[in-house]
């Protein structure tokens, strides 16, 4: 009998709940770092693909937000779980973008415990971060968090996945939305995690994720007067200043995260939920 | 002015409809591409033929003096922006929203005739259309009793609409078909003959409380109803899609069939208006985007 003939797949970007391909029709290709033989052609994410995952993310903000806290923290704990479910998979794709096999399992496993602790902070942060302020008046004065809103995320090249989990599990838990420009050399870890987030009960649109050029969509994520602030986890320079002159179209939030090892227990961190949240102060007359 | 009666049609006789033709037709326009200063062009044309719309129960004079402002001063903070073709209001607001904008040549339109069912006597009907005109409405929107339409009473709907259009003396009157409630294209033909011969000068898809209210597929059959009226008769009649169209690119797809269908003489707001609440800002933050190259927010517009 001939040799089965392998079913290749095909890595989309992720819109809006939906596995889409670039509207602008444009492919790079993705090739194993030792052999140079080619993985996939990835789509080559282009402006108007980052507008309409705005358009989506900015959709799903309300409703995100609007869960209940022990809700969100739900549905993070079940990323977790059906990331468990896909570890092989993970590991095999981070070893053919060239990682041992060492640190692809560390860097697995270091995802996924991240996500669950990310899942307990859902519906803690608020008490942190919330205070009861003295004032010299009549008020009952009390600040809370409330989410910022969608946030545009430049996640990290090296370790695809535990990177990106890092800075987008947070602003998740916070009740944002996010539009992510994945790792462009190793993208794969990133396409299989829409997956996981395609049967993970997120809803739509919380999480959009896009792979392509970062010097090509900085400008966009940065500009959008739609997007209320920018987390860049990268190390260019001349992009970071760009991100950083155009945020100051609406007064963007530009988080910097340029960090050597995500695997690093360092980032399980609740101050980066902080990082994408506003604080509302109230001013509650009483006595009167 | 639509006032010399032309010999009649059968009205009973359907003028049969090709679904899947227009549906083709439709699919066809939307591959346009209007780039750049074309596009800019037709975002501003697109915004002079609104009829800033708002038709709830909750209305008050405030919101409707708000809604005026809006319909004078789209967007202030750029320069060269049209002001939109009419406001559209419910009866008790018409003397509100004339006040308010008085001067600017931005016409008051109000709805009339029991809308949106449409289930009141003539004589009901035609007082309160009477009542607007005295208001100072400029145009009327009324709406067919579509219960009449239904029963194959179709002389009815006629001199339902004849009657009313005597009531509006000099203001312009639209004839709200209420296609979501017509079922089928052939329909959507018929009544749009009753309506012109009866002496519309504009017919409108919808009353904005069905869905769905103004679809393509509609649209291009009363374009079409319309070319042929103007064929027969020499007479001009406006067409309104209304309700449902929310996105610039859609308003865009719509100029392309009116210019498509009817030619360049329909592309004005004399012969075309868009029906809409939300689609001027749609339109503004698309402009403001070819202005500046940014992406705009809603954050940034007024919502009203």
């Amino acid at each position: 009998m001939a040799d089965r003939i392998d079913v290749q797949k095909t890595y989309k970007i992720y819109i809006g709940g939906e596995f889409v391909r670039t509207e602008s029709g444009r492919y790079y290709p993705v090739t194993e770092p030792k052999s140079g033989k080619l993985i996939a052609n990835l789509c080559l994410s282009s402006r108007k693909d980052f507008r309409n995952a705005v358009v989506a993310a900015r959709k799903a903000q309300p409703g995100w937000a609007g869960r209940s806290a022990y809700n969100r923290s739900q549905i993070l704990y079940r990323i977790a779980e059906m990331m468990e479910g896909r570890r092989d998979q993970f590991v095999a794709e981070l070893k053919r973008s060239g990682y041992s096999a060492a640190k692809a399992s560390k860097e697995i496993d270091t995802s996924i415990d991240r996500m669950v602790y990310f899942a307990g902070w859902c519906d803690k942060y608020q008490q942190i971060y919330s205070t009861v302020n003295p004032v010299a008046g009549s008020y009952f004065n009390f600040s809370v968090p409330e989410p910022t809103g969608v946030i545009s995320v430049v996640a990290p090249e090296d370790q695809p996945l535990a990177g990106l989990v890092s800075v987008v599990a947070p602003v998740i838990a916070g009740g944002n939305t996010c539009v992510v420009l994945c790792s462009e050399k190793s993208p794969l870890t990133a396409v299989t995690f829409s997956e996981v987030l395609h049967s993970s009960d997120v809803p739509g649109g919380v999480i959009n994720l896009l792979t392509g050029q970062e010097t090509e969509l900085v400008e966009h994520f940065s500009s959008h007067m739609d997007v209320n602030a920018v987390i860049y986890a990268r190390s260019h320079k001349d992009n970071l200043k760009r991100i950083q002159e155009n945020a100051s179209l609406n007064v963007k939030r530009v988080v910097v995260r340029n960090e050597k090892d995500w695997t690093d227990a360092k980032h399980e961190n609740p101050y980066t939920i902080l990082d994408t949240l506003e604080i509302k102060t109230t001013w509650h007359p009483i006595g009167v | 002015m639509n006032t010399k009666i032309h010999s009649k049609p059968d009205f009973s006789i359907t003028f049969p409809v090709d679904q899947v033709g227009i549906e083709d037709r439709v699919a066809r326009f939307n591959t346009r591409s209007i780039k750049k200063d074309s596009k800019k062009f037709a975002l501003k044309l697109a915004l002079s033929m609104v009829d800033l719309t708002t038709l709830e129960g909750m209305d008050s004079p405030g919101k409707v003096r708000q809604l005026c402002y809006k319909a004078m001063h789209p967007h202030e903070s750029l320069a060269d922006i049209p002001s939109v073709a009419a406001v559209c209001v419910y009866p008790s607001f018409v003397a509100v929203a004339k006040e308010a904008l008085r001067g600017s040549g931005v016409k008051v339109a109000s709805v009339a005739t029991a809308f949106p069912s449409g289930h009141a006597t003539l004589k009901a009907k035609i007082d309160e259309v009477t009542y607007v005109v005295n208001e100072g409405a400029d145009e009327i929107d009324m709406v067919i009793s579509r219960g009449a339409f239904f029963r194959g009473d179709y002389n009815f709907v006629f001199d339902e609409i004849a009657a009313i259009k005597e009531a509006c003396g000099s203001a312009h009157l639209k004839v709200i078909l209420e296609t979501g409630e017509l079922q089928t294209l052939d329909n959507v033909r018929k009544a749009s003959d009753i309506a012109m011969y009866a002496g519309a000068d504009f017919i409108k898809t919808s009353t904005g409380k069905i869905v769905p209210a103004a679809t393509q597929p509609v649209t291009q059959v009363m374009l079409e109803a319309i070319r042929d009226f103007y064929f027969k008769t020499g007479i001009m009649i406006g067409m309104k899609p209304a309700g449902g169209i929310r996105e610039a690119k859609k308003a865009l797809n719509y100029l392309v069939m009116v210019k498509e269908t009817l030619g360049s003489d329909w592309l004005n707001p004399d012969m075309f208006r868009f029906g809409a609440s939300t689609l001027a800002n749609d339109l503004l933050m698309q402009i403001v985007k070819m202005e500046t190259g940014n992406y705009q927010s809603a954050d940034y517009f007024s919502n009203d």
